[in-house]
């Protein structure tokens, strides 16, 4: 044939992957952890040490833990807002248990059991009913929350048993807490499956084109489903976590928690918008977010600042792709 | 109309020597890797059309974006009625009286037709608001002006491709403009709309508005042009009179050598059925549908915008779901509910919107290729890069895809080549059912018999195909039967020997005489 004796041959890629790398939004951010990293020592002496360093930490792994799986679902163009009422309401649960006499193992399968719950009716309202996730997600936040008032008033549940310490007190080895090898395993685990597996891939092309995604019959309700579980589940074990860590329950747990994680996830170069982000990123996003909170707190910045500057970055990192797209499509 | 117009004053013209209003020179645009135009010069003359055709890829997409202000030239000048003009953006180029059909079309599936085709322009009535009744029966005017039978109150996201297609050329002609750009118009239009238009472009003509045509068909450009632009790689390679050039002249001019036009189809032994459909029914879209598809078939779908092909294709797929009737796949129940288990099946659809429905714009080729095929690339569910990239070289090499690299974002390949990567997507799967919806919509010829050919060998190898297209010589070379639909029911079925493109057009219209 004519046609075939010119066929060219198309390579895998051109750009060198390092390359790429370098150039990519994981560099800035590590550019930034560093330089916050640097700036924190500068302005406190009892910054470089190892324990000042080891309770740091506990300022991003709870939020870091639902960040992972928030990532999956955001990535997919759907989004949880209900995960920091889900810690609540594990939490009442767990509560209510210890009061009953319940042991740590059973408080752990309860937290678990909750926050997978809780995702199971987030997925089905989204995936069975086609509700969009913003309205049913703000929708279940006031539900799951409200019921721990109900539960709760203005009490809390404390008494927790003391094995049940461990989880948000306890260190594995020397200064490196179980939360601290919790979240490590949990990005290791997250991370493979979201850039490993054809899950994965699943999820970035439903993120990109759902239409096109059930045309090449990727099943997208069910993938769906899963990650809205997932988010339950993380937000569940984050749960055991914050609880332990207070060694109390009151209904405002974790209260407005579900807007750091998001600002987390954004930072960390997932699109608000879905089809797009890392893991990598999320996790170094959940560090800097840990510095510039403690950093911040060593320098004794009130908490309602704090929230003020969470707001500015949230609203920083989703305006900041898309202004520096326009201005590259002008200059283009 | 059109042979109305050859005979005005108009079709002397080209003789006359007169003024270009539009002409471009030394126009140059780099994406990053790739120069999409360089250095290339194009003339556009009053009352008549220039075709301006080239390979896929060769850039005649960006220029029309470069001439209505969606991209700024890297280099070069244009003088529009003998004035250098540059657009900063779309609005510029359309209030200096340019408007465009774009090859990928722009629309807002949850406006109405008829804002859709006002947008940004609509009438206004007292206080600057827009003026709907007005709007409303402008819309209806212009959709009338085409040919285009719908509804300007409707919305949207209820018509279908082809409509939707009516409506951007409707939108394109809502405006007052001296310049009509037509980025392949007449893709996946069936010949009734494309009679339509041509009409229309007549009456342009004797108004004296400059057009640029832009069409893969070589039947349609010596039929309606007057001058010819030829690129080849971004580069301006031939222009003149089409009374002065030929087919093969031309396409030597675009491929650098000749190239045989249509594929020859291979005779092929056709065995037992693998597909029948019985009483096949769905409640708005089709009635009654039953056929049988043999193994090593071609059977060939034909049928006007609207005739419900598409509509029972989706059905078959999964997508949609029929309302009574049967399906056997190798003489068992098939029951499909989700494109999921029609692949199973080892069934796919290869769909006609591949902006929605077949690319994914924001993920490599590589990954493109292989989203439906991800069992046979991964193991345990594990990626295997080493083996998605062969897989993908394999399809995107036999059909002729130009790309830079496989890891590149479909979105930033041109047209015909998108168009290639969707068809490479299901073919990878392996499949024993292939369905096509209009496989060559926005391919240039030569990627054209490259794809025929493939599909004569996958057909030798013992698979079968469903055909859904527009394009009569298409259907007419490739179909070993053809079966006609008109307004969701089948009309008719021919025998390779005894179809002919008049009895097509006929049935598919309902005039009688015909089958
Ligand atoms: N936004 C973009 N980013 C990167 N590359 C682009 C972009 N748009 C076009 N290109 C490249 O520019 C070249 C010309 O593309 P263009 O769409 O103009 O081709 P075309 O002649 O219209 O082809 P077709 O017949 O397939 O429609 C191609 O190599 C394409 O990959
Ligand atoms: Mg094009």
């Amino acid at each position: 044939m004519t046609v075939a004796s010119t066929r060219p041959h198309i390579p895998d890629r051109l750009e060198n992957p390092w390359r790429m790398a370098l150039f990519s939004w994981e560099t800035l951010l590590i550019v930034v952890a560093v330089a916050i990293f640097i700036a924190n020592s500068l302005a406190s002496p009892y910054f470089l040490n190892v324990w000042s360093l080891s309770d740091l930490t506990f300022n991003f792994t709870e939020k870091g833990l639902i960040a992972l799986a928030m990532a999956l679902l955001i990535v997919a163009g759907e989004i949880d807002l209900s995960v920091a009422a889900i810690i609540a309401l594990s939490s009442t649960m767990m509560g209510m248990a210890v009061q009953a006499g319940a042991d740590t193992p059973v408080l752990v399968l309860i937290a678990i059991g909750t926050g997978l719950a809780c995702g199971i009716f987030n997925g089905a309202l989204v995936t069975r009913l086609g509700l969009p996730s913003i309205v049913v997600t703000i929708g279940t936040m006031s539900l799951f929350r409200g019921i721990s008032y109900i539960i709760l008033g203005d009490q809390a549940y404390k008494g927790y048993p003391a094995g049940f310490a461990f989880f948000g007190q306890g260190y594995v080895w020397w200064v490196i807490s179980f939360e601290l090898v919790l979240f490590i395993v949990a990005a290791f685990v997250f991370g493979v499956l979201l850039h490993r597996t054809s899950f994965g891939r699943t999820i970035y092309a439903i993120g990109n084109n759902p239409v096109a995604a059930t045309f090449s019959g990727v099943p997208v309700e069910r993938v769906k489903f899963i990650l809205f579980c997932l988010t339950g589940l993380m937000s569940g074990i984050a749960s055991i976590c914050l609880t332990s860590r207070l060694a109390s329950t009151r209904p405002s747990i974790a209260f407005g928690w579900e807007l750091e994680v998001v600002t987390m996830v954004v930072l960390g170069g997932v699109s608000i918008l879905g089809g797009a982000g890392s893991i990598p990123g999320v996790v170094l996003a959940a560090i800097i977010m840990g510095l510039v909170t403690f950093g911040l707190g060593l320098l004794n910045v009130p908490g309602i600042v704090m929230s003020i500057f969470t707001g500015l970055l949230l609203i920083t990192v989703i305006a900041l792709p898309i202004l520096w797209n326009r201005l590259r499509q002008k200059g283009a | 109309m059109l042979q109305h117009a050859r005979h005005g004053p108009v079709e002397k013209s080209p003789a006359r020597a007169h003024e270009p209003v539009l002409a471009l020179s030394g126009v140059s645009k780099s994406f990053p890797g790739v120069r999409a135009l360089s250095k290339v010069s194009l003339e556009l003359y009053p009352g008549e059309v220039t075709a301006l055709v080239g390979e896929n890829g060769a850039g005649k997409s960006t220029l029309v974006k470069i001439l209505t202000g969606i991209y700024q030239p890297d280099e070069g000048t244009i003088f529009l009625g003998g004035k250098e003009v540059s657009f900063s953006s779309a609005y510029d180029a359309h209030r200096a009286g340019i408007t465009a059909i774009h090859q990928e079309t722009v629309l807002f599936d949850e406006l109405s037709v008829a804002e859709n085709i006002f947008l940004g322009h609509a009438p206004r009535g007292r206080f600057g608001l827009i003026d709907r009744k007005r709007m409303v029966a402008e819309a209806a005017a212009v959709l009338k002006r085409i040919g285009a039978d719908i509804d300007p109150q409707a919305r949207l996201r209820d018509l279908g491709i082809a409509s939707k297609h009516l409506v951007a050329i409707a939108r394109a002609f809502s405006i007052e403009a001296g310049i009509v750009i037509m980025d392949e118009p007449t893709a996946a239009l069936s010949q009734k709309e494309i009679e339509e238009l041509f009409a229309l472009i007549g009456r342009l003509k004797a108004d004296g508005k400059a057009i640029l045509f832009i069409s893969h068909k070589f039947d349609e450009v010596f039929r309606i042009a007057d001058r010819y632009a030829v690129f080849r790689d971004g580069e301006s390679v031939g222009a003149g009179l089409i009374s002065e050039t030929d087919h093969d002249a031309l396409v030597r001019l675009m491929v650098g050598r000749p190239v045989d036009q249509i594929f020859p189809k291979k005779k092929v032994e056709i065995g037992e059925p693998v597909l029948t459909v019985s009483g096949y029914c769905h409640p708005t879209e089709f009635e009654d549908i039953s056929f049988e598809l043999r193994r090593g078939e071609i059977l060939g779908f034909y049928g006007l915008v609207g005739s419900g092909r598409s509509e029972l294709m989706q059905a078959l797929f999964g997508v949609t779901k029929p309302s009574k009737g049967a399906v056997k796949i190798d003489g068992k129940v098939a029951i499909i509910r989700s494109p999921e288990q029609a692949i199973r099946y080892g069934m796919v659809y290869v769909p006609e919107e591949r902006g929605r429905q077949g690319a994914i714009a924001g993920l490599p080729i590589f990954q493109n290729i292989t989203l439906p095929a991800l069992k046979r690339t991964s193991r345990y569910g594990f990626l295997r890069l080493a083996e998605e990239f062969r897989l993908a070289r394999q399809y995107a090499e036999r059909l002729d895809l130009r790309a830079a690299s496989l890891d590149r974002d479909v979105g930033t390949l041109s047209g015909g080549n998108q168009q290639k990567v969707v068809i490479a997507k299901w073919l990878a799967t392996i499949p024993r059912v292939i369905i096509l919806d209009e496989p060559t919509k926005g391919i240039d010829i030569g990627s054209k018999a490259a794809v025929h050919e493939f599909m004569s060998e996958l057909v030798a190898q013992g698979l079968s195909i469903i055909m859904v297209s527009s394009e009569i010589p298409e259907i007419l070379g490739m179909s070993d039967r053809i079966i006609v639909m008109r307004e969701g029911r089948i009309a008719a079925e021919f025998a390779r020997e005894e179809a002919d493109a008049e009895k097509l057009v006929r049935t598919a219209a309902g005039i009688g005489g015909a089958a």
